[in-house]
């Protein structure tokens, strides 16, 4: 079942995947801004020189815990690649993400304590949706397995379009995108100083960064599950996403926390109790 | 008949210890009776294990029934005038109401029913049993050993209060007594009068300090478990009226839902009080001015566990039936709830006790659903729930003698003050949310059993929610512990050797457990299940394996730390520019100095208890009344 030469495709292409991404994203912002932008390989450059500064930290337990995120993340998202279990993917990804909180608890500044506490809002807002959309694809392909749900004929976005629309809205929480980069964002005009990670610099900083490369490759996957009956369109789905995200990013404002959670929990709420009971009696009372 | 021996031994043998600590006056004899026995209860409770292993359901009919349940009768009827008179004294009719109800009710069963009912096998053993002993066995003797340091500690910085010590390792060891009486007992009269001496033994432990709050805590603990107990007690009288003669749990379970369902929900109900669902949670949270251990009892071994043990075991009845949804139901929203309001609380304490209430939501839930899937999410949730959270009270235990204080903002930086037990803490807490430990197991083997069934969705729908805001109030938590605050010292100095051992050990348990797991399910909840349902449920091999990886790559990481490597640059927290002195003071207007100080979110105006709980309260009431009223209507229909 499990398909480890994948997992380990992830783990090595994931990060240049990942800060290519990040790149083009960064090109795509910067014209939607009338700026020309960097190269698209500045994120590369970037991380390159945070590892060559110096490791300045708090206290040592930092580094401890970005190393920790940074294991889990990539043992979550080659989980995810080697078709497992998708429930214990998710489980993973909140390990991994409960590291990332610890870290900035554990460096007891202000900021970073905010920002941690901000991280613990969001991971609440999300986790319903993802933990329900699981749960969806699984009602609808009888199965956790990601391999059999990616490789299912019917289209599962047909089947569960108030589960993808749900996803989508919690996707732009996990990609820190406006307007719920609430936590930390990627923008200075959102925030100067940089909430979760307020504390952590040079090195650890920039493992930091390749995790959330990590994380973007991971969650695009996710993505292409509702479109895996045709990989064509799977892969133009997931780009079309991608693109919407930068777009929502760009003409949105940070909201309030509390817009944040309330909205993605109402919509959670409605578009899987709607969604899941459509398919349950559709398919006659069966579970 | 060895068998027979062995269980009356588990039942018998903690009263005499309880007798002798009644009378034991001195520390040190104290401390000898209570180490020994709680050796032995293990030992013994182990040995059961092994002795009766891959040998399925045992029934024990060797016990003289007649002598054993009249003398049962005369000890109910003699703690009935006990409640009877301490109900008056202070003046709580309502607790004089129920048990004058309930003692009227049993006995006119005594005298009516009771000589026309005989039950072949009184007590017997299975793997769920099995289970139940170990944890009562092992846990509950662990905290016993960890109450000799804290109560000596306790008294130490409570001068005021009289020192009742031989009285409550005493009724300690009742309590551990009676729940191993519970989960032997076939014989539903017997069932009831264990269940009774819970109740009796926990109310006697929550008004130990006999302080104003206490004696008003314990009683409202009673008067709701004695509504369970009338209900029990009703349940028992339906039984002999319309139920030929079944006064067994084996009879019970074969006798089919339509003699069985009406009975079923009543002790169901007593279930749902005994476990502080809501509308009765209330009586848990006030539990907590009982000192420490007395919580820690309650909470994993004990008592609660006695509620959902009856649940389970009665849940092949609530299957696909209507009431077996509204339990589930009310368990499931208890889940939601609870976990809500744990987020608004800030003290230690009582976060653990909303967590309780929510994850015996969640048994409660599983149970209500009563599929073999379900119920072997039930069953690992009872075992897991148990090791940490006793490891989570006990260490919070310790942690109060040292700053004086269960407020978790007075927690923060925890891990230099007193690492030892902050790492205790931070396993515990870990214990209880995160992958690949047993809670979080258990609670995808909910996910799994939920969606299995007809509605199903629901239920799936409401565990993610609670399971969401269950991250958050554990992790701001386990954040607090684990921030390093740069002026702190350690003050941990040397901890108490028997409150060590036992936290220690549950430690110790938890990550055991989690390692063994897949032993655990297929060595004792396979034959359960396949006993009872005809199917198994697993996790696949695949998975297993994952699971495994995740849990050493928790244990290895930290050792990382213990590798050397070049001292990093280190500066100050990020201040906003202000200049900071090394112990995060920094001067504010005027030139005041002001210390930093970082408080956890609680987000009162969503999840404030005074917002959530009333809204509990009601909805809860309804289904109950409703399951009443549709299991009543189902009954008269056929």
């Amino acid at each position: 079942m499990i398909n480890i030469v994948w997992g380990i495709v992830f783990v090595l292409i994931a990060p240049v995947v990942g800060g290519l991404i990040a790149g083009i994203d960064r090109k795509i912002t910067a014209h939607m801004q009338g700026r020309v932008g960097p190269s698209i390989l500045q994120p590369f450059y970037d991380v390159g020189k945070l590892f060559e500064k110096e490791q300045t930290v708090v206290n040592e337990t930092q580094t401890f815990y970005a190393i920790c995120y940074i294991i889990f993340m990539i043992f979550t998202g080659a989980l995810f690649f080697a078709s497992g279990d998708l429930l214990l993917v998710i489980f993973a990804l909140t390990l991994a993400q409960i590291f990332l909180v610890l870290g900035a608890f554990a460096a007891n500044s202000p900021y970073s304590y905010v920002g941690a506490e901000r991280e613990l809002l969001q991971i609440m807002a999300y986790e319903p949706m993802v933990i329900l959309t699981a749960v969806g694809l699984f009602v609808a392909t009888k199965s956790f397995n990601v391999n059999e749900i990616a490789a299912t004929t019917t289209p599962l976005i047909l089947l569960l379009p108030g589960i993808f629309l749900g996803f989508l809205y919690v996707l732009t929480i996990k990609l820190r995108k406006s307007p719920f980069d609430i936590s930390t964002s990627h923008h200075a005009h959102q925030e100067i100083v940089k909430g979760v990670t307020t504390e952590y610099s040079g090195p650890s900083l920039g493992l930091i960064e390749i995790t959330h490369w990590y994380e973007t490759v991971f969650l695009l996957g996710f993505v292409y599950l509702f479109f895996g009956f045709n990989p064509l369109i799977g892969v133009a789905a997931v780009i079309v996403i991608y693109l919407l995200e930068i777009l929502i990013d760009n003409t949105n404002a940070r909201v309030k926390w509390q817009f944040m959670v309330k909205s993605s929990w109402l919509i959670a709420a409605v578009v899987s109790v709607v969604n899941l009971a459509a398919l349950y009696f559709l398919s006659g009372g069966v579970p | 008949m060895q068998l027979a021996q062995l269980l009356i031994f588990l039942i018998l043998f903690p009263l005499i210890a309880a007798f002798f600590l009644f009378l034991a006056k001195k520390d040190l004899e104290r401390a000898w009776i209570v180490k020994l026995s709680a050796l032995a209860i293990a030992i013994v409770s182990v040995y059961l294990l092994i002795s009766t292993y891959n040998k399925g359901a045992l029934l024990v009919s060797l016990i003289p029934a007649e002598p054993t349940g009249m003398l049962m009768f005369i000890l109910e009827m003699l703690i009935a005038l006990a409640i009877l008179y301490l109900g008056i004294v202070h003046k709580r009719w309502l607790v004089v109401a129920l048990i004058l109800v309930q003692s009227v009710a049993m006995l006119y069963f005594e005298l009516v029913y009771s000589h026309a009912i005989h039950v072949e096998s009184n007590l017997f053993i299975d793997e769920f049993s099995n289970i139940m002993a170990l944890i009562v066995g092992i846990i509950g003797s662990l905290i016993c050993v960890y109450s000799l340091g804290y109560m000596k500690f306790f008294h130490k910085s409570h001068p005021e209060m009289p020192d009742r010590q031989p009285w409550f390792f005493a009724v300690m060891f009742v309590f551990i007594a009676a729940m191993f009486g519970l989960v032997f007992s076939n014989n539903i009269i017997w069932v009831y009068f264990f269940w009774e001496v819970t109740t009796l033994c926990s109310f006697l432990l929550i008004g130990y300090t006999k302080t104003e709050e206490a004696t008003t805590n314990a009683f409202n603990a009673l008067w709701m478990n004695l509504l369970g107990g009338v209900a029990f007690a009703g349940a028992i009288i339906y039984l002999a009226m319309f139920g030929n003669g079944i006064m067994g749990l084996d009879a019970l379970l074969a006798s089919g839902k339509v003699i069985a369902l009406i009975p079923a929900a009543l002790i169901g109900f007593a279930g749902l009080t005994k476990a502080a669902q809501l509308p009765f949670s209330s009586w848990l949270v006030g539990a907590m001015v009982a000192p420490t251990p007395v919580s820690a009892l309650l909470h994993s071994s004990t008592m609660v566990k006695a509620g959902v043990y009856i649940l389970v075991r009665l849940a092949p009845i609530f299957q696909a039936t209507f009431t077996g949804y509204m339990l589930a139901m009310v368990g499931a929203l208890t889940f939601l709830i609870a976990s809500g309001i744990a987020i608004s609380q800030s003290n230690a304490k009582r976060v653990l006790a909303y967590s309780t209430i929510a994850n015996l939501g969640l048994i409660v839930a599983c149970a209500g659903i009563g599929t073999y899937e379900a119920i072997w999410a039930a069953i690992l949730l009872i075992v897991f729930h148990a090791i940490s959270k006793s490891l989570l009270f006990l260490s919070v235990g310790t942690v109060e003698h040292r700053i004086r204080s269960r407020e978790i903002d007075d927690m923060s930086g925890l891990i230099v003050r007193m690492p030892k037990i902050a790492a205790m803490m931070v396993i515990g807490i870990a214990g209880m949310f995160l992958a690949p430990f047993g809670m979080l197991i258990s609670k995808w083997a909910a996910i799994r059993a939920f969606i299995d069934v007809p509605y199903g969705f629901l239920f799936v729908i409401i565990l993610a929610f609670g399971s969401a805001m269950t991250v958050f109030f554990w992790a701001k938590w386990m954040g607090k512990i684990i921030s390093v605050t740069s002026d702190s010292k350690n003050i941990e100095g040397e901890v108490d050797p028997r409150e060590w051992a036992a936290l220690v050990s549950l430690a110790g348990l938890s990550f055991i457990t989690t390692l063994v797991f897949p032993l655990l399910s297929t060595k004792l909840l396979e034959p359960f299940l396949m006993q009872n349902y005809g199917h198994v449920a697993q996790l696949s091999q695949d998975n297993i394996i994952i699971m495994i990886l995740m849990l050493l790559l928790l244990v290895i990481l930290p050792l990382s730390i213990l590798i050397p490597q070049r001292k990093h640059k280190h500066v100050a927290p990020y201040m906003g520019g202000r200049t900071t002195t090394a112990d995060m003071r920094f001067s504010g207007s005027l030139g005041v100095q002001k210390k930093t100080v970082l408080s956890n979110y609680y987000l009162h105006e969503f999840f404030g208890e005074a917002k959530l709980r009333p809204a509990g309260i009601w909805i809860c009431s309804a289904l109950i009344c409703i399951m009443f009223a549709a299991t009543a209507l189902r009954g008269v229909i056929l």
